[in-house]
């Protein structure tokens, strides 16, 4: 009986760390979307790879595109897993989830008008992976445990972009928005409902 | 089903094992309901039923009992047209919580010793 006794109170110990968990992390962050959001991004690669030498504003024009068409991806996925699961986006922990996502990539939007209004491109791709990355290590406190090993995977990207020129920071850009998103995204979906 | 005996048999001798075990928390639900609460500020009524994945009567009844013993306070308010019911822990609910935790440990402690 001491193991039984024993065995129950572990039990109990783990069902308050589950409720626990249940209640304070955002869940619906969409693997399919972001496996979505990743093929693009490696179209993206492959359409502006060129440009990086000889037209770098058109380079940018197509990147900022990419983001419009990743937002409306990822948004539109994480609404319909959200509704799915009968998720909140408006509880506690999707607000504290959102608050500290965005928070790094308005940071990062500021930077790309301040970076490009000087008439420089360079280090664009190591901004953005940078941003990107920390938005997903703070957000992920509030989510599920892989995001914010994905968020330090795409900083890690982001840290090597810093010293290299844009021909090569665009193939970053390819590995962290394509590479790792459609990692990362057959993860999530594999073991995170979709 | 002998699965689920056992599991009741354990579960009373966890509470004549510990004579001073909270009863009121010990049911599960209840547990679940001020586990959530302990990480988070304010929950609403819908909030608690998407976390414990039940039914409107289920969380109401248990609700009911957590307030009544002052572990939980309840505020009711509108949002638009729609009622809307908003729990938090007390202070009472979160020493409550604290003691059972303790026991649970104490009780592992104790079994783990023989």
């Amino acid at each position: 009986m001491p193991d039984a006794l024993s065995d129950h109170a572990v039990d109990n110990l783990r069902y308050i760390r589950e409720a626990m968990e249940r209640a304070a992390a955002f869940t619906s962050i969409p693997g399919w979307g972001g496996f979505a959001i990743g093929i693009t991004a490696l179209a993206t690669t492959a359409l502006t790879e060129p440009m990086t030498a000889w037209n770098p504003r058109r380079w940018l024009a197509i990147w900022l595109l990419e983001a419009v068409v990743a937002s409306v991806l990822g948004g539109t996925a994480m609404w319909r897993k959200g509704r799915r699961a009968g998720t909140s986006f408006t509880s506690g922990a999707a607000r504290r989830f959102f608050v500290s996502y965005f928070a790094p990539l308005i940071a990062g939007a500021a930077l790309t008008f301040a970076v490009v209004n000087g008439g420089i491109f360079q280090p664009l791709p190591s901004i953005w992976l940078l941003l990107y990355g920390a938005a997903f290590v703070s957000s992920g406190a509030f989510s599920i445990r892989v995001i914010p090993v994905m968020g330090f995977c795409f900083m890690f990207f982001g840290v090597l972009a810093a010293f290299v020129p844009l021909v090569v920071g665009n193939l970053f850009l390819g590995a962290g928005f394509g590479g790792l998103h459609i990692i990362f995204g057959l993860i999530i979906a594999r073991n995170y409902g979709g | 089903m002998a699965a689920r005996t056992a599991a009741k048999r354990a579960a009373r001798a966890v509470e004549s094992a510990i004579p001073d075990l909270d009863r009121l928390i010990h049911e599960k639900t209840r547990l679940a309901i001020v586990s959530a609460l302990a990480v988070n500020p304010t929950l609403t009524f819908n909030e608690l039923k998407a976390i414990l994945k039940t039914t409107d009567g289920n969380v109401s009844a248990h609700t009911r009992k957590l307030e009544e013993a002052n572990y939980l306070t309840c505020r009711k308010s509108f949002e638009g047209r729609m009622p809307k019911t908003e729990y938090s822990l007390s202070a009472a609910g979160r020493r409550a919580l604290e003691r059972y935790l303790d026991h649970m440990e104490a009780l592992i402690k104790a079994t783990r010793g023989t």
